[in-house]
């Protein structure tokens, strides 16, 4: 049993120090000519269209329910008008980036875990090597970067639909119009709510963009490695996301506190 | 025949000019796994040499430490008269432009056209075609020479086992090589297909004067391609010899390879 444990807890280590060095790996090859923009550009819109339509209707939902689900309590202490102040922040600071970086690793990583680990099982990836195209920058730096500049504008999309969803349950059941909810959303905000956010958002596409091509480049055994890999992607990815998320806000409530 | 006569074919005097693969005493394992023991062969000037060995005997890692994917534990390699061990990333990206690779299971790139999987070697091979700047012939004359012209369009998933492999070999000599390196180029094909390959292969070595290194354990796909043959067995070359001579061996092992 102990001796289980100790080997779990070493497996770990030995990832930890495996993805560590796969991200240094990322940062020297995405700095170092020829840079692969057409790949880019399309893994970009890849990312970004590919998850539009999930990021729009999980925000409209949330955005509704949240709405809903919090509506009888704020009426019970007579500070209903504070909805779109409440909401606001709240999707703005964090429920939006985080379910929208939670739905990408479903989408994102496990497609980009999938992908690679079938090219490396099938030898794609050891004939890019063999046409003299390096399959690291090829594959690898363009997922992580199209991730890395996609997901901030994902989350974004999906903040404004979220909002959209809790300014019609106010105009439906407050009799709110969408012109006072919004602006009263905007006054709100500030940019102490927006910027960080933002900034939160790329290392969450760059995780998530991180973990799915690890899992996927390193995949083995076979068919089956396809299906661990894409599975095990989406896992640390999510599980990365709430550290990062954790981080984020911790080193966000310190520059507040300064 | 005199089997060990014929084991240690890199000792003999062969011209450096007249050889295109040089490996000497090859050693790879992989953790208590030692594949390779020792490995030797020489790969002359247009010749068709075939390594038959069992599955798991080591032959697909030899392949790949010809081309840098792998690394051998210890040993040289001479490709084309460079010592692959030792070149950097640029000077064996260089050297690649003259190897072309038939991969196993055909190793087609799934998100792109035929065209396109065709195209993708020379992206990184412009300095071979100075002043071409359409690419299409290019394609198009190497789709004709394995009969499929008519599929430039076409996505991998929409090709039969036996094209995806006629397509891969159009790849693998698009750069025209001077060596070809066939990783079991008829496994998983029916007899048919698989006869249908081997013909390409022999007229596309007649058309282009490559060597040839053919991985196999197809003994049918040997008998017909191969001029020489090395059969590996405990990761050294164990037999050395033309099929004929192979076949009519007495030795037990050599002849498990042969068995009907």
């Amino acid at each position: 049993m102990a001796l289980k444990v100790i080997n779990k807890t070493k497996d770990f280590f030995m990832e930890i120090g495996d993805l560590s060095y796969f991200a240094v790996r990322f940062f020297r090859q995405a700095v170092t000519p020829p840079f692969e923009f057409k790949e880019l550009l399309k893994q970009s819109y890849q990312v970004g269209n590919r998850s539009l339509l999930l990021v729009a209707t999980t925000g409209f939902i949330i955005g509704l329910v949240l709405t809903l689900q919090t509506r009888p309590t704020l009426i019970e202490f007579g500070a209903v008008s504070w909805m779109p102040n409440m909401v606001g922040i709240s999707i703005v600071r964090e429920v939006g980036p985080v379910i929208t970086a939670l739905i990408c690793s479903g989408k994102i990583a496990s497609g980009f875990g999938a992908e690679l680990g079938s090219m490396r099982v099938t030898e794609q990836i050891d004939a890019m090597e063999v046409s003299g195209t390096n399959p690291f920058k090829y594959l690898v730096v363009t997922r992580i970067l199209a991730a890395t500049l996609m997901l901030p504008l994902l989350v974004i999309f999906g903040d404004l639909i979220a909002l959209f969803g809790s300014s019609l349950v106010e105009f439906m059941k407050g009799n709110v119009s969408f012109r006072l909810y919004f602006n009263t959303v905007f006054d709100a905000l500030s940019y102490g709510d927006l910027i960080p956010a933002t900034i939160k958002s790329f290392f969450f596409g760059f995780v998530i963009g991180l973990t799915g091509c690890y899992k996927g480049y390193k995949t083995g055994r076979g068919t089956a490695g396809v299906g661990i890999a894409a599975n095990t992607a989406v896992v640390m990815a999510s599980l990365l996301l709430f550290v990062v998320d954790f981080v984020a806000v911790f080193v966000s409530d310190i520059f507040y506190e300064l | 025949m005199d089997i060990k006569e014929n084991i240690a074919p890199h000792k003999k005097d062969i011209s450096s000019e007249d050889v295109v693969v040089r490996i000497q005493d090859m050693y790879k394992s992989f953790g208590d796994n030692h594949v390779l023991n020792g490995f030797n062969m020489v790969l002359r000037k247009g010749e068709n040499l075939v390594v038959m060995g069992k599955s798991g005997s080591g032959k697909s890692v030899m392949i790949k430490c010809l081309v840098g994917l792998m690394s051998p534990d210890s040993g040289t390699i001479e490709v084309l008269g460079k010592d692959i061990t030792g070149l950097n990333q640029v000077d064996l990206d260089i050297l690649r432009a003259d190897i072309g690779f038939l991969f196993q299971g055909s190793a087609l790139y799934d998100s792109m056209t035929v065209r396109e999987n065709l195209e993708f070697p020379m992206r990184r091979h412009r300095k071979k075609f100075e002043g071409v700047t359409d690419t299409l012939p290019l394609v198009q004359e190497a789709l004709e020479n394995v009969g499929l012209a008519h599929t430039m369009d076409l996505m991998p998933e929409e090709l039969s086992g036996g094209m995806k492999r006629r397509v891969a070999l159009a790849r693998a000599i698009i750069l025209k090589p001077k060596l070809i390196l066939y990783d079991e180029p008829t496994s998983g094909l029916d007899p048919i297909t698989a006869k249908e390959i081997i013909e390409l292969m022999r007229s596309i070595q007649k058309k282009y004067g490559t060597s040839a290194l053919i991985i196999t354990h197809d003994v049918d796909c040997a008998r017909v391609i191969s001029e020489r043959m090395i059969l590996l067995v405990d990761g050294i070359n164990y037999a050395e010899g033309t099929y004929e001579e192979l076949v009519a061996s007495s030795d037990p092992k050599i002849n498990a390879f042969f068995k009907k």
